[in-house]
């Protein structure tokens, strides 16, 4: 069976790849692109550890095949950074330890990152809901939520 | 490697000549949520993936001059969600299809998925059945219009013809004092599986209820349409004695599965219950319409 040609944008450049038809989004960013902050924990969408955006929305890329990349632009861990610096976020992760393992760390960061994107000023319990679908089995969650509401509270902040 | 393909049509047309052509071999992308699982478990090995969101009609919702909604099927959640018109006209359709799954589940999974996946246990399809949405569907001999309770033959199977695609669901126009509600029983607070869903859909004048229409899920092999149960609404002010004889007509209707997540004297009680709950709310909501 012939490949694919996929032309999409990531991380704001354009790359084409080649796939197969049954091959996962997060299947060809950890492989052939060699983009490997996005992890596998459990392959059908429970986990959230594979999250990355599609045109600004969040999304398991575990879920998503490869082909359906096409024209689309994704966000990943990789591009969270601005250039040598952290994200906010990233940086508040390290400050309270929001991390033990570190596996589920890039796509709570993704997850969190989409929240605030859309509400800057989000209560305990949204954050809560918003980030269900990601899974941690070190923290307990009560350090990442509270690294996510302080850096909405900072970030909010340095805009005033 | 296995041979399956993988096609993204721009159209309608198209889309249902491929889907037809593999003859019971392909399988419908929309957001893929349950597909993908399936086919990475063995479930499933389709010879061909007809990805259908390149078809403008079955992504975009659509309010008509009349009031009423077209959502194509391959609408996200989040998108329903994210609709400031279908979210203050049809609250309970929308709070249905936003409690499946989680955030990243949300930014893919669709009505039109949930529907044709055909798990009795599927949020979204009670309140549909609720909200009386019709189905257009399109396949080789051309559109018809169903019911949406009409869809599902049972767990994992639909009345679709061979080739027949579901394009879009048509919510009809809401008279004045009209609203809707979805509840759901789950073990835990949130990503979870129904183990009953009740959707009511009523509308009130001058606090007697005028028209009602009640879906019931994961109590039976497919959803159910109650119309006993919106019958004792109907003429009442929704008192309690019309409430309880709404609650023992959803319990009547019931015909459960014992499983690990509910027995089948547990689904049967908590039909009633969640039925008393969702005219309450629906109720409380065309009210305010």
């Amino acid at each position: 069976m012939a490949k694919l040609h996929v032309s999409t944008i990531i991380n704001g450049e354009p790359q084409e790849f080649l796939c197969d038809a049954e091959q996962s989004l997060l299947d060809v960013l950890r492989g052939p692109l060699g983009l490997t902050g996005s992890k596998e924990g459990c392959a059908s969408g429970d986990c959230g550890a594979c999250s990355v955006t599609v045109d600004g929305r969040l999304v398991c890329s575990c879920l998503m095949l490869a082909a359906e990349a096409e024209g689309k632009s994704i966000g990943t861990i990789e591009g969270m950074a601005p250039g040598d610096r952290l994200h906010p976020l990233q940086t508040k992760f390290l400050e309270m330890a929001a991390l033990q393992c570190g596996i589920c760390t890039p796509g709570v960061l993704m997850a969190a990152k989409s929240l605030l994107d859309r509400n800057p000023d989000p209560t305990e319990h949204e954050v809560r809901y918003w980030l269900a679908g990601n899974l941690c089995r070190c923290t307990g969650y009560d350090k990442i939520v509270r690294a996510v509401m302080e850096t909405a509270k900072d970030m909010r902040e340095a805009v005033r | 490697m296995t041979d399956v393909q993988y096609v993204a049509p721009g159209t309608l047309d198209e889309a249902v000549r491929a889907f037809a052509a593999a003859s019971g071999a392909a399988r419908i992308l929309a957001g893929g949520t349950d597909l993908l699982v399936q086919m990475r478990s063995g479930a499933l090995s389709p010879s061909l993936i007809v990805d259908i969101k390149k078809i403008g009609e079955m992504t975009t919702i659509e309010e008509g001059p009349d009031g009423s909604f077209r959502i194509g099927a391959a609408v996200s959640g989040a998108v329903l969600r994210e609709h400031p018109r279908l979210k203050k006209v049809w609250p309970g359709v929308v709070e249905a299809a936003n409690l499946i799954g989680s955030t990243q589940i949300q930014g893919r999974a669709t009505a039109g998925g949930n529907l044709c996946n055909a798990s009795p246990a599927g949020d979204s399809v009670p309140a549909m059945v609720a909200a009386a949405a019709t189905v257009t569907v399109q396949g080789p001999n051309g559109r018809r219009q169903l019911p949406v309770e009409a869809v599902p033959a049972g767990p994992g199977r639909t009345n679709l013809a061979p080739g027949e695609i579901v394009v879009s669901f048509t919510l009809p126009p809401r008279p004045k004092g009209s609203g809707d509600a979805y509840l759901r029983m789950i073990p835990r607070t949130e990503m979870d599986i129904a183990v009953v869903g009740c959707g009511v859909s009523l509308t009130l004048d001058k606090g007697t209820c005028i028209a009602a229409r009640v879906g019931l899920g994961a109590v039976a092999p497919t959803v159910l349409s109650v119309e006993e149960a919106a019958k004792a609404l109907i003429g009442s002010k929704l008192d309690a004695a019309a409430l309880d004889k709404a609650a023992a007509a959803c319990r009547a209707a019931c015909r459960p599965i014992d499983d690990k997540r509910g027995t089948v004297a547990y689904r049967t009680q908590i039909a009633g219950v969640l039925l008393k709950r969702a005219a309450t709310i629906a109720a409380e909501r065309a009210g305010r319409n």
